[in-house]
């Protein structure tokens, strides 16, 4: 099936990656996501750091003083990496399956990329959790997160939509839909301890 | 099958020809050429064929199924069979799980003969999903009425959820198909479908319990178990009325224990999942603190003591 070219970098090669390139490579797409245009850039030089950066980031801030028992409290780190591996890998999957033209690696990438707003949202209810507990604070975490929920599936279906036949878009998209709902609530359910 | 010989418009030989160079295709049929009553001669020979509406089609077709052989199971293009899918067409096979009609056939009249992965797969996941969330959400309104239950995001139930529902969704079909295939050596005149149309019919049965399971957020008892009951009523009615007509040509006794199994699985799924998901909401706490203080106790109900359970 026709798939766009991808840059995997330059393996096999005995002088390293510069870090400053990989890093402004990183920061360019961080951009992308933010504002998100119809440009092929997330898609042409795919990588891998971003989102691994984002997903450690979040699932770092998702954790709690383990004051409560291992059954009954949030999700672990390795939980909310399988959860964002496993679901980007899902996702991904059923958009080749459907019949996109995306490849694998750029699919996860673009997923990746887009986990951005929700972890601005994580920092900010984190920020908001330290001031006094109350249905405002509620209010407040709820209001942010809708709308970095919002931002992260317009910014991931500018990218993934045109990928596929038009009669199967929203068969592609729902289950994006699923994946950053999920995310968002594990977000909103956080509660320090 | 003579009287369907006859009946058959002319192109019924292109399609035998289609068959005869690659006998485990099927053709896609339309409704208006096959009348319901043959629906039962249709699944005896094994494989189901209509004929094409147009010339132009069935040549199409032929010139197409010459070109691509049956993908092996190893390959990437024999997975993208089962997820060959529009959008129409998931929404119209949600709506026809969602109103079972006695005499239309799920299987025969919205999946003809090209079940996808797609709907089970991401239907589950749904449930899955939404299932442990509204049971978290219970756990937040429960504690906004007695402030000294604990609250916590309880993620374990996330796992125990997609596990349940997945295992439920995916063997209980096999089950199901292994024990028909095992009926029909006993009594060849029954019908069959295959594995992929038993996992198509369970994944869309489970739509149902998507909305309901919201609604159970609705903290009042005796609406929960109307709500419970509707739920599973819609769709076990939509299981009986496919397997109906397969099993009907076994005997009596084999055809009742199997439905009444189907339904009773379905009927402890839906129960489990209320109760293990969704726990009782305490009673309003009281005006005064007075009477709060005598009765501590009773703000702690035991979950598996749903005051609504009557008889």
């Amino acid at each position: 099936m026709a798939e766009a070219v991808e840059s995997p970098g330059d393996p096999g090669t005995t002088t390293p990656r510069p870090l400053m390139r990989d890093l402004k490579a990183v920061g360019k797409k961080f951009m992308h996501v933010l504002y998100p245009r119809k440009s092929n850039t997330l898609l042409r030089d795919w990588d891998l750091w971003g989102p691994l950066i984002l997903c450690v980031t979040l699932a770092l801030m998702l954790q709690r003083g383990s004051v409560d028992s291992e059954k009954d409290g949030g999700p672990q780190f390795a939980e909310v990496f399988v959860i964002v591996w496993f679901g980007a890998v899902t996702i991904t999957l059923n958009s080749k399956l459907l019949g996109g033209n995306i490849s694998f690696f750029q699919s996860l990438c673009v997923l990746g990329y887009c986990i951005l707003p929700l972890t601005m949202a994580m920092l900010v209810c984190r920020l908001v959790l330290l001031a006094e507990p109350g249905p405002v604070n509620f209010m407040v975490r709820l209001f942010v997160v809708i709308i970095m929920f919002a931002w992260s599936i317009v910014a991931s279906t500018a990218f993934l939509a045109d990928s596929q036949p038009p009669n199967r878009k929203a068969l592609a998209v729902y289950p994006v839909f699923l994946f950053y709902f999920v995310i968002s609530w594990m977000i909103l359910t956080f509660t320090p301890q | 099958m003579a009287a369907a010989d006859e009946l058959a418009f002319h192109e019924f030989e292109e399609a035998t020809n289609l068959l005869a160079q690659t006998p485990n295709e099927t053709t896609t049929r339309s409704d208006q050429l096959s009348p319901k009553g043959h629906v039962a001669v249709a699944m005896d020979s094994g494989g189901s064929y209509g004929a094409e509406d147009e010339v132009e089609e069935s040549d199409k077709t032929v010139l197409l199924q010459e070109e691509k052989q049956q993908p092996g199971f190893w390959t990437f293009g024999y997975y993208q069979s089962f997820f060959d899918v529009d959008t129409s067409q998931v929404l119209d096979r949600i709506k026809g799980s969602l109103l079972p009609r006695p005499g239309h056939n799920f299987v025969r009249h919205h999946l003809r003969n090209r079940p996808d992965l797609y709907g089970p797969f991401w239907i589950c996941a749904t449930l899955a999903f939404v299932l442990a969330i509204t049971g978290n959400l219970t756990l937040v309104l429960a504690q906004r009425r007695d402030p000294s239950i604990h609250y916590s995001p309880q993620f374990h139930k996330v796992t125990v959820a997609s596990l349940t529902i997945y295992c439920y969704a995916w063997l209980v079909p096999l089950a199901l198909w292994g024990f028909l295939r095992w009926r029909k050596g006993v009594r060849e005149r029954m019908g069959l479908y295959t594995f992929l149309e038993t996992v198509c019919v369970y994944g869309y049965s489970l739509f149902v319990f998507i909305p309901t399971v919201v609604l159970w957020l609705i903290p009042v008892p005796w609406l929960q178990w109307l709500f419970g009951a509707l739920a599973l009523a819609l769709s076990a009615a939509g299981l009986v009325f496919t397997l109906w007509p397969v099993v009907r040509e076994d005997t009596r006794w084999a055809a009742g224990v199997l439905l009444s199994v189907v339904v009773l699985l379905h009927a402890l799924l839906a129960m489990g999942c209320k109760f293990y998901f969704f726990q009782p909401l305490p009673p309003e706490p009281m005006a005064s603190p007075h009477q709060a203080t005598s009765q501590p106790p009773a703000t702690m109900l035991p979950p598996t003591l749903p005051r609504s359970v009557a008889a």
